[in-house]
């Protein structure tokens, strides 16, 4: 039997198909349990589960909104406000789709930066890290095309803004534009196509998802301190341990989600996606979703527009890279005292990014945007290779067990935890 | 240590801001903020001034102004009766389609019927315009920076230029438009339209009518919204409460 050894089911329906097809024991070891699970981990390891949950609003939705939605320039505008007429809880269903995104990415951005600080792309998860950065990049396509389908004004000038970005391409440039529109504009065609990216594209996330996660159950989860489990005392049974801590925030997410949906819904939208798409006339600002602001900052920073292309891709892409420009021996901030300073500084880069993008093009906005751009990508090429190079690291403690328990049971050990006597 | 609690506050915060920028950003005149009934968790419409409201949309706005989005069948929501509803549709003509001779004809509105369009097409708003395109209002308070404020500001607005302002011909000098001059001249003007419950239509008290009625329009779902977004909230609370205790308790057993 390849694959080894397998476990015994004792439930008889699922010994039947185990002995046929080892599909349950196949998923329980790259999905599913035994999964040694650090004892410390806090919840800013929760995202994880809180991005699943929002994958899965996104398609139940979505395929609701599809059975409704008329993908036609004709049509489009109209369908969407039947659906927040005219179909039952259609408005509910739509609000969600719309809000859902901004949790997905608000949910990416954190698990982003958890990874980033306590250097969950070291060695040996560079491959799960990568996984993370091509899920981002399927994200941001998937979440630019949704934002076209209504076709208002806002979808329509976004896409005509990003898809012109492909004619800056050398030689190609043109006829690929052409070959995406479907026609020598954005219309009927492009909308149409979009359509059926945006329905296909999640499922694509979905696979990712699932390599993404056995990549991660092949080492486990790294945890605050850096420091791999020494054994059964380091680590917890995922359930009900974590199952049950991550609850809460799963609660707290949906009270916050809740509230957006039912009583700010249109907090994060521009009041030009309710005018019809109109080719005839431009609206004065086009401004992108928030979660796409700092990027398109960094698109209009450089006077270029090849150039701007190129750092606009390059500024996600260069994640890919995270893991092997990091020098450092330690992975967690928590014992890099320099790196957590530079750590915060790029955040806040981030931010200033995101407010210059958001931003007319021009003035101190754009100033602000180049520096931001130039410190952004410092940040990758020269921060943190020199720093982890010249760093003295903190001590960085024993085990993970050490530091968890608490002083008056500093006696507890390996043999007397609850785990250990199991 | 503190640089870093520090910051860890100020992101979300700052996320806010920045958020909030984006879609505050323009040069236009800020409105002032009103009172309305609809806003707040438990915001409802008052359906007194949706029915006025209504009114002042029918006999004023509705020579130029489509509301393509609404139905008769819609009027029942904002407290009209079905039979009231059924008789307000009746009193419209909208095209029946085409007859046995190939014909186009018309016939009374029925409750399944969109609100008539007062021109055909684009072309024939912007004709009788001036060249300027009356915009449907069904969805006019979403479309707006500042929504509902901007509106009631909009309608009650209009005065005279300043000294100097060279005003184009044909248009009006409106303190909130952005850019002052817009192709509308003032629709309201003092008792304009006629009250049956006897309130007194002031200028005020119809913009304040039907900017209720447009939001209304905008957004026929805010009542049901509101409530269930209630419910929910209330129960998405204790379950999380109750997850709490459930952490608490696993928990306990091994490092707390
Ligand atoms: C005589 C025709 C006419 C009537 C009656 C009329 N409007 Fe208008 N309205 C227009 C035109 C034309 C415009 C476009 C103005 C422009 O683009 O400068 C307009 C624009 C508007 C706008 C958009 C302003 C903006 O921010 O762009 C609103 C809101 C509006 N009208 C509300 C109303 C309401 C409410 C009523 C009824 C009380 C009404 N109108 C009655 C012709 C009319
Ligand atoms: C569709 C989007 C994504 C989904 C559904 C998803 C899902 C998950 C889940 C369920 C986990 C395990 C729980 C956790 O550690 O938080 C995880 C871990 C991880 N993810 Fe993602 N993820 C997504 C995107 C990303 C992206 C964009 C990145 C990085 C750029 C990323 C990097 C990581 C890393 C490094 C881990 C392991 C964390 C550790 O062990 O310290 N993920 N992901």
């Amino acid at each position: 039997m390849a694959g080894g050894p397998r476990r015994q089911y004792n439930n008889p329906i699922i010994r039947w198909i185990e002995y046929r097809l080892p599909i349950v024991s196949t998923m329980e070891a790259t999905l599913g349990r035994d999964m040694p699970t650090p004892r410390n981990l806090n919840y800013w390891w929760s995202m994880g589960m809180i991005l699943t949950v929002a994958l899965a609003i996104q398609i139940l939705t979505g395929i609701f909104l599809a059975m409704h939605y008329v993908p036609t320039a004709e049509g489009a505008f109209d369908s969407v406000e039947r659906i927040m007429r005219d179909v039952n809880n259609g408005w509910m269903i739509r609000y969600m789709h719309a809000n859902g995104a901004s949790l997905f990415f608000a949910a990416v951005y954190i698990h982003i930066m958890r990874g980033l600080y306590y250097g969950s792309y070291k060695a040996p998860r560079e491959l799960l890290w990568i996984l993370g950065v091509l899920l981002l990049f399927i994200m941001m396509a998937t979440a630019f095309i949704g934002y076209v389908l209504p076709w208002g004004q806002m979808s329509f000038w976004g896409a005509t803004v990003i898809t012109n970005l492909f004619s800056a391409i050398p030689l190609i440039g043109e006829t690929l534009t052409t070959w995406i529109w479907g026609g020598f504009a954005v219309d009927n065609p492009t909308l149409n196509r979009f359509f059926s990216l945006h329905y296909l594209l999640p499922f694509v996330i979905a696979g990712i998802t699932v390599l993404h996660i056995w990549a991660l159950h092949v080492h486990g989860p790294s945890n605050p301190l850096g420091i791999s489990p020494k054994g059964k005392h380091d680590t917890l049974p995922y359930h009900p341990y974590y199952t049950t801590k991550y609850l809460t925030v799963f609660g707290i997410t949906l009270i916050i989600f809740a509230f957006f949906v039912f009583y700010e819904p249109l907090y994060l939208n521009h009041p030009d996606s309710f005018k019809p798409a109109d080719p005839l006339s431009t609206p004065s600002h086009i401004v992108p979703e928030w979660y796409f602001l700092p990027f398109y900052a960094i698109l209009r920073a450089i006077p270029d527009k090849l150039g701007g292309v190129i750092m606009f891709i390059a500024s996600v892409a260069i994640l890919f890279l995270v893991p092997f420009l990091d020098t450092s021996k330690v992975r967690s901030a928590r014992f890099r005292p320099i790196y957590k300073q530079f750590y915060w500084i790029f955040i806040a880069d981030v931010l200033l990014l995101g407010w210059c993008g958001s931003q007319p093009a021009g003035g101190i906005a754009l100033l602000l945007a180049r520096l931001g751009t130039v410190y952004y990508f410092a940040h990758f090429l020269l921060v943190m290779p020199l720093v982890g190079w010249f760093e003295k690291p903190r001590a960085i403690p024993e085990g993970i067990s050490k530091p968890v328990i608490p002083k008056e049971r500093a006696g507890f050990t390996a043999e007397t935890s609850p785990e250990a006597a199991e | 240590m503190k640089l870093n609690y520090y910051l860890k506050i100020i992101f979300p915060i700052s996320i806010i801001l920045v958020t909030n920028f984006a879609f505050a950003a323009g040069d236009a005149p800020v409105p002032p903020k009103r009172q309305w009934s609809f806003n707040g968790m438990f915001g409802t419409f008052e359906r007194d001034k949706l029915q006025r409201g209504f009114k002042v949309y029918q006999e004023v706005c509705a020579s130029c102004h489509s509301l393509k989005y609404i139905n008769f069948r819609n009027l029942t929501e904002i407290g009209f009766t079905n039979d009231e509803a059924k008789f307000i549709a009746s009193q419209a003509t909208v095209p029946g389609g085409i007859d046995d001779e190939g014909e186009a004809f018309e016939r009374p509105g029925r409750l399944s019927d969109p609100l008539p369009r007062p021109f055909p097409n684009d072309n024939a708003a912007r004709a009788a315009n001036g060249g300027a395109l009356p915009p449907d209002l069904s969805l006019i308070t979403k479309n707006r920076n500042y929504g509902p404020n901007y509106i009631f500001a909009l309608l009650t607005g209009y005065v005279d230029p300043p000294d100097g302002y060279e005003l184009s011909p044909g248009m009006s000098y409106n303190e909130w438009y952005p850019g002052h001059q817009i192709a509308m001249a003032s629709p309201l003007s003092d008792e304009i339209v006629d009250y049956p419950d006897g309130t007194k239509a002031t200028i005020s008290q119809m913009a304040e009518d039907i900017t209720h009625f447009l939001h209304w329009a905008a957004n026929p779902e805010l009542e049901e919204r509101h409530s269930l977004g209630f419910q929910v909230l209330i129960f998405l609370t204790l379950l999380t409460v109750l997850f709490w205790f459930v952490k608490r308790a696993v928990w306990r057993k091994i490092d707390h």
